[in-house]
This record gives C-alpha cells, sequence and structure tokens, in this order.
C-alpha cells in the first residue's frame, strides 16, 4: 500500500468544508413571488453553498420550482409575476436593473424536466453558447470546450464519432447530459436543475446521478426533485417547502433520519394528508 | 402519529412491532418461569421453558425477513426508518435474553442435593429487578417513551449491585460446604446470566430512544459505580 496516497486522502476528506459551513454561492433574502395577486412564495430567506447539492422538495404546487426559477431570474418570463426580496450573488443583487439576464443565465445555467436540445447537431448544442458569449478564439478552441463540456457531462466517449448528428437523434437519458454538458459550456457556477431524471429510466437516472456528483466538485447545484430517494442519494442539503413557506432546511442526512418539523416528517414518510 | 397515506404500510409497521412485543411478553415469562421453576424446583416447568426457546428464534427471523421486505420494498425514512433499525436490533437483543432465560432453566435441572434453599432465594431475588426491567422496557416501546426508556437505562446500576452481592454470598456457601460447588457454579452462570439479560434491557432502552428522539443516549452520562 502506498502510505503516502492514503494519507492524501484522509488530509483531503478533514479539508472538504461540510455543506453547511462552506461559503454561500447564493443569498435569497426575504424572496415573495405573486402570480397576480397569489402569491406563491412567502418570504422565504436561504443560501446555497458552493461546491455542494441542495435539493428543494416538496408537494406539487408547494413553490420549489417557482424558488428555483427566481435564481435566474426564468419568472421574468412570465407575464405578471412578480418576485420582491434580493438575490445576492458576489454581493450583487441579480434582480437590480442592470443585471443583463441572458449574462445572468450564462452564470446560473439550468437544466429542464423534460431534454430540450436545439434542433442542432450534438456540436452545436454545445458550441452555441460559448459562440455567443465569445468564450472561444477560433474553431481549435471551440472544439476544446464542446470535448470539455462533453467529458464533464460523462458524453465524450458515447457522442465524439458523431458530434455532426442531430441532439434529438440521442436518447433520453444522453439528452439530459447533453443538456447539462451545455449549460457547462457556458462556464457557469450555478447550475439549476428541475426535475432532470422524472422523464429518464433508473439506469439513465443513475447515470445522472453519478454525474451531479461529479458536478458538485465544480459548481453550487440546486436540484427540486419529487423522488425523495433521489434528493437523499445527491443532496447535502435539504429544504422542504410546503404552501409557498420553507418548513425546514437541514443536513440531507438529518432531514432524512430525524427532521425536527412534523410537516416534513409527515411529507417524507408518505403519511401527508 | 398519523397513518400513511398507503394503509398497508402502517399495517406492516404496526406488524413488526406486533411480532417485537411478542418476542418480549414470551421472553418476560422465560425469566420468570425459569426462576419459578428454580424456586420451587420444578423440572417439569424449566423443561418446558427450555422448548419456548426456539419459538423466540423463529419470531426473530420473521421479524427480519419483514424488515428486509419493509427497507426494499418502502425505503423508510424519518421515524419509520428509525423504527425499523431499532425493531432489527431489539429483536436480536430479546432473542438473546431468551437464550439466556433458556439457559437458566437448563441450569435448574442440573442441580443435585447439595443445592439449599438460601441458594435458590439469592437467584430468585435478583431475577425480580431484571424481569421488572424488561418489563418496563417493554413498555417503554410499546407507549414509545423516550422517558421511561431513559429511566430504565438509568436502574441498571441496581442489577449491577445485585449480581455483586449475590456473587459475595454464593462465595460464602461455597466456602461453607465444598459439595455445593457444583451447583453454585451452576448459579454463578444463572446470577451472571440474569447480569446479561440487564445489560440487553438497557441496550433496548437505548434503541428505544433513538426511535422516540433520533439522538443517541450518551454512554457518558450513566451512572455507574462498580467498575468490575
Amino acid at each position: 500500500m502506498d502510505t503516502g496516497q492514503g494519507t492524501a486522502m484522509i488530509d483531503d476528506s478533514l479539508t472538504l468544508p461540510r455543506a453547511a459551513e462552506a461559503a454561500p454561492r447564493i443569498d435569497c433574502r426575504n424572496i415573495k413571488v405573486y402570480y397576480g395577486q397569489a402569491q406563491a412564495i412567502h418570504d422565504v430567506s436561504m443560501t446555497f453553498p458552493d461546491r455542494a447539492v441542495t435539493a428543494l422538495i416538496g408537494p406539487s404546487g408547494c413553490g420549489k420550482s417557482t424558488f428555483l426559477r427566481c435564481l435566474n431570474r426564468m419568472n421574468d418570463t412570465i407575464e405578471n409575476c412578480r418576485v420582491e426580496g434580493e438575490i445576492l450573488m458576489d454581493g450583487e443583487n441579480i434582480n437590480d436593473a442592470d443585471i443583463d439576464p441572458v449574462l445572468l443565465r450564462s452564470r446560473v445555467g439550468m437544466v429542464f424536466q423534460k431534454p430540450n436540445p436545439f434542433p442542432k447537431s450534438i456540436y452545436d448544442n454545445i458550441a452555441y453558447g460559448p459562440r455567443i458569449h465569445g468564450l472561444a478564439n477560433g474553431r481549435e478552441d471551440l472544439d476544446a470546450i464542446v470535448e470539455k463540456s462533453l467529458r464533464r457531462a460523462g458524453l465524450w466517449e458515447e457522442v465524439k464519432d458523431r458530434l455532426t448528428a442531430p441532439g434529438t437523434s440521442l436518447s433520453g437519458g444522453q439528452q439530459q447530459r447533453l443538456c447539462i454538458a451545455r449549460a457547462i459550456a457556458v462556464q457557469p457556477e450555478v447550475i439549476l436543475m428541475d426535475e432532470p431524471c422524472s422523464a429518464l429510466d433508473p439506469i439513465a437516472t443513475a447515470r445522472i446521478e453519478e454525474l451531479i456528483d461529479e458536478l458538485r466538485n465544480r459548481y453550487c447545484i440546486v436540484i427540486v426533485t419529487h423522488s425523495m430517494q433521489q434528493a437523499a442519494r445527491v443532496s447535502q442539503r435539504t429544504a422542504f417547502f410546503h404552501l409557498g413557506h420553507v418548513v425546514e432546511l437541514g443536513d440531507t442526512n438529518q432531514i432524512f433520519t430525524n427532521p425536527r418539523e412534523k410537516r416534513t416528517e409527515d411529507y417524507i414518510t408518505g403519511r401527508f394528508g | 402519529m398519523s397513518d400513511h397515506i398507503v394503509s398497508a404500510y402502517s399495517e406492516e409497521l404496526e406488524r413488526l412491532s406486533a411480532e417485537i412485543m411478542k418476542m418480549g411478553g414470551i421472553s418476560e415469562t422465560m425469566i420468570v418461569d425459569a426462576t419459578r421453576a428454580l424456586s420451587a424446583n420444578d423440572l417439569e416447568l424449566a423443561k418446558e421453558v427450555v422448548l419456548r426457546d426456539p419459538l423466540v428464534d423463529a419470531i426473530e427471523a420473521d421479524a427480519e425477513r419483514q424488515i428486509v421486505s419493509l427497507i426494499a420494498r418502502r425505503q423508510p425514512m424519518g421515524h419509520d426508518l428509525r423504527m425499523i433499525l431499532s425493531a432489527m436490533k431489539i429483536s436480536s437483543e430479546l432473542e438473546r435474553i431468551a437464550d439466556l432465560a433458556k439457559n437458566i432453566a437448563k441450569r435448574a435441572q442440573r442441580l443435585d442435593e447439595n443445592v439449599n434453599d438460601e441458594m435458590r432465594n439469592a437467584i430468585v431475588r435478583m431475577s425480580k429487578p431484571v424481569s421488572r426491567q424488561l418489563n418496563n422496557v417493554l413498555n417503554a416501546y410499546a407507549s414509545a417513551s423516550a422517558d421511561k426508556a431513559k429511566a430504565v437505562w438509568e436502574s441498571d446500576d441496581d442489577i449491577d449491585n445485585h449480581y455483586n452481592s449475590v456473587f459475595r454470598e454464593m462465595l460464602t456457601y461455597l466456602v461453607e460446604d465444598p459439595r455445593r460447588i457444583s451447583a453454585g457454579a451452576h448459579m454463578l452462570f444463572m446470577a451472571k446470566n440474569l447480569e446479561r439479560i440487564g445489560d440487553h434491557c438497557t441496550n433496548i432502552a437505548e434503541f428505544v430512544y433513538y426511535q422516540v428522539i433520533g439522538d443517541y443516549l450518551s454512554e457518558l452520562e450513566r451512572p455507574k459505580q462498580d467498575q468490575v
């Protein structure tokens, strides 16, 4: 046994900050969201640490997706949707008038429930973002970004020989990884995932979960999921939403073994009335 | 606690908890009857106690099968998860208790004529707080009471003291008359078995506490006078 390596591994685990202690990448303060007169989110304050996965769980209509969509201003696109409160990234309020939502969305990437590749080649699906954001200097640079993004998304080996094939020719799970690669290609700091596996089979789901686990080393990840088992598997922190409130936010281990709130307990054990 | 949306899940948990209670009940009467057999030198009763042990083993095996199935099919969370894990631990503690009670009943059949009433009484006396302890911890389990579990956990010291006094008392009988050595050795083992049963009750108390509270009773707080 190489003892030197063993020591290094132990050191790694010691210096890795615990999820709760890591610096927040996003700091949400008193978020309220209204659809017309109806209030969907009631005064939610929470932070999202860097290099950790935070899962948002809760019954349908609890506001978890609405809240997730605040984080890259996707709610701007919905008419008569109003967001109040501060969402700070690097000390800047992302809702400020001088923040360009397009640039913001390159810093805060998003993956949706249904894989939605562009009707373009696999290569162009990835290259599109870096091109419009001017991240590549010439073809070689762009090739490198495409390869790196596909590698990080765990898709490179499967598609490297058919980069010109349409993105839609891939299987559902591959398409979802293509969408993740597309999000990664523009060098985001945060990746939002809204039910990324609900349209996938268990094997494709496992691949995505494995990928989330790897991406956690680089990004702040926020995932909305209906599968509590998935939240338990992939996240370090879990927030339970109910009726537009955060009922409980805590270490994933604690939330699923010993929740403090009765409503959380009822939900995770399948007792919700 | 309110019922699950899937009512079969609630029923499965109730069935598991009923199995634990059944094991507990049988183990408790095994201790009581084993010491009664000893006290009255009732060899038939002692034999009968030994025959009850396989029943406890069978219930434990059945409980374990239920637990495996619950984990695989229901993916329990929160209190349900703690309840199921505690049931697994508690059932093996109860299985050990039944084993020890069986052993007392076996030894009760092997005593020769040199044993006197004082020796029998010493064991019977010690068995009372032990079976009370088991009864209390089963009550704590049935009523899901962390307070009751903690009380059991804190009172194990009483049994340890009993054990030490029985040990000393037994030695004096053996010193008085070396012909009692064979029976006395059996009775020292009986005392040790009762003391072990007390320890298993303490373990059960810890699992009940964990099931209810979700936290561990810290070993540090526990009162312990005797360091042997």
